[in-house]
């Protein structure tokens, strides 16, 4: 597992609370968030550091989105050889 | 009452921040390395697989190297340690607005009120353990006690991501067995002192006539009998009531030697400005300044004195600094490197309104420079400059904002 950062549009509203939108992936192609179901701080022993940790419904399926506070990135876990 | 007090103590804090960050070295020896140029550096924190080669914090480089042959130096990330040591203190405080931070990775909690809400102290302890494993990815340990002074030895006692409880009522079989060496406070020489005393476990000390220890150790020693016997009542600071940083400093060896007063002005003034912006970030403001003096036959001095009242602007700091220079060095003298620290430091919100003139004088100043932090920030370090800085371009070059090093070397040594 590794560490991939990945541009997102995000959604920041009035309360000061982020939301992720879209994200787009190397090849060009963007993947739209169609729910966020839960947003935590957690750490990420996979990509190596720790973030706000949302849980996103994409596709059908379930994938995490750090949001990296400190360095101001966003970042997902993937495998090595993907 | 009996009050409920928790040590959370982060284990091998530096090299496990530097583990999460870099997946592919854990279960493998890593020290965090103080210096960039290997030959020189000391460690600065090691992991548990370099722990049990024998790697010591403070062991030179090479030392390392010999006991551990296939260790990995890392170097260290200050900024980040600060950002991990301030998200344990805000996952703490969610328990208790009494939250003491020692040195960068160690916090006393206060939870006495708050077992009402959250259960007991071992049920907190490890609530805020488990807390501080998932969000953060590191680990603590962490001791439960009715005192200071206990809690921290039990942060100590069992190693890593655990909790220890040292309750009232048993506290003597648990801590009077543990070397003398091992109570807060109890440095090499006291220790040593008191091993000659026959003394070696903290129940000894404890049960040694109070009126022998005081003759031995002074007021301390004294102090250090009332900790061995469990009557440590000190309170844990209120959030915001102390700052973490004991102290701000930036020394510099300057490109040349600096033979007069007005060389030596151009680099008192670059540290002080470098000092007080850094206070200024931190919200801080200090009541001593401190100036050390090393001439180039290696001699060394360091001398300090109190300002009017506390603040954080860099003419008040320079003008101590260079007072202090032409009371304390001969001018003449030759100079290899100057050091500026600020001292006695405070929270900046807690200040009073002055009417004194030369405090007043020092709040217009801050003013000022704030709207010079400002500037910098946006345009880069260049963009105002004092005239004092166009006289000798070599000696204002420097630029010492970087150098986070002294920073955090000194909030270690603080510990
Ligand atoms: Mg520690």
């Amino acid at each position: 597992m590794a560490k991939k950062y990945i541009d997102v549009a995000a959604h920041f509203d009035t309360n000061g609370q982020i939301i992720p939108i879209i994200f787009w992936w190397d090849n060009g192609k963007c993947y739209r968030i169609d729910r966020v179901t839960e947003i935590r701080r957690a750490a990420s022993l996979k990509a190596g550091g720790t973030g706000i940790r949302y849980t996103c419904r994409i596709l059908g399926k379930n994938r995490y989105l750090y949001y990296d506070d400190y360095a101001r990135k966003w970042f997902v876990e993937i495998n090595e050889n993907f | 009452m009996e009050r409920t007090i928790l040590h959370c103590d982060c284990n091998n804090f530096y090299a496990s921040v530097e583990c999460l960050y870099h997946p592919e070295l854990r279960g493998i020896p890593v020290a965090v390395a103080g210096d960039s140029q290997l030959r020189h550096g000391i460690v600065l924190a090691k992991n548990y697989e370099a722990k049990k080669c024998g790697v010591k914090t403070g062991n030179p480089l090479w030392l390392a190297r010999q006991l551990c042959p296939n260790i990995v130096f890392v170097r260290p990330h200050f900024d980040l340690y600060m950002n991990f040591s301030k998200m344990c203190r805000e996952i703490y405080s969610q328990y208790s607005d009494r939250v003491e931070p020692y040195g960068l990775d160690e916090c006393w909690i206060d939870v006495t009120g708050s077992t009402w809400l959250f259960g007991s102290g071992a049920a907190i302890a490890n609530s805020i353990r488990e807390k501080i494993k998932s969000e953060l990815g590191i680990t603590i340990s962490v001791g439960v006690s009715f005192n200071k002074v206990f809690s921290k030895l039990g942060s100590d006692y069992k190693k890593p991501d655990a909790t220890t409880i040292i309750p009232f009522n048993d506290f003597r079989k648990i801590v009077w067995p543990l070397p003398v060496s091992s109570l807060l406070f109890v440095g090499r020489a006291t220790a040593s002192l008191l091993e000659r005393k026959c003394i070696d476990t903290i129940g000894k000390l404890a049960q040694t006539d109070r009126r022998y220890v005081k003759d031995w150790l002074g007021k301390c020693g004294e102090t250090l009998w009332l900790y061995a016997n469990g009557y440590d009542t000190s309170p844990v600071a209120a959030i915001g009531e102390q700052p973490v940083i004991k102290s701000i400093g930036n020394s510099t060896t300057m490109p040349r030697d600096l033979i007069n007063y007005d060389e030596m002005k151009i680099t008192l003034m670059v540290l002080s400005e470098s000092v007080a912006a850094r206070l200024r970030q931190h919200n801080l403001q200090c009541e001593t300044v401190q100036i050390s003096i090393r001439g180039t036959d290696l001699s060394w001095i360091e001398r300090q004195e109190k300002l009017a009242a506390p603040c954080c602007d860099s003419t008040t700091i320079y003008l101590k600094a260079y007072e202090l220079l032409k009371k304390h060095h001969q001018n003449g003298k030759p100079v290899r490197s100057l050091g500026v620290r600020a001292c006695n430091l405070s929270l900046r919100r807690f200040d009073q309104m002055s009417f004194i003139p030369s405090v007043q004088k020092s709040r217009s100043h801050e003013a000022v420079e704030e709207v010079l932090d400002n500037l910098r920030s946006r345009f880069g370090n260049k963009i105002v400059q004092r005239g004092i800085m166009l006289t000798d371009a070599a000696l204002s070059a420097l630029d010492p904002q970087t150098n986070y090093h002294n920073l955090v070397l000194s909030t270690v040594h603080s510990q």
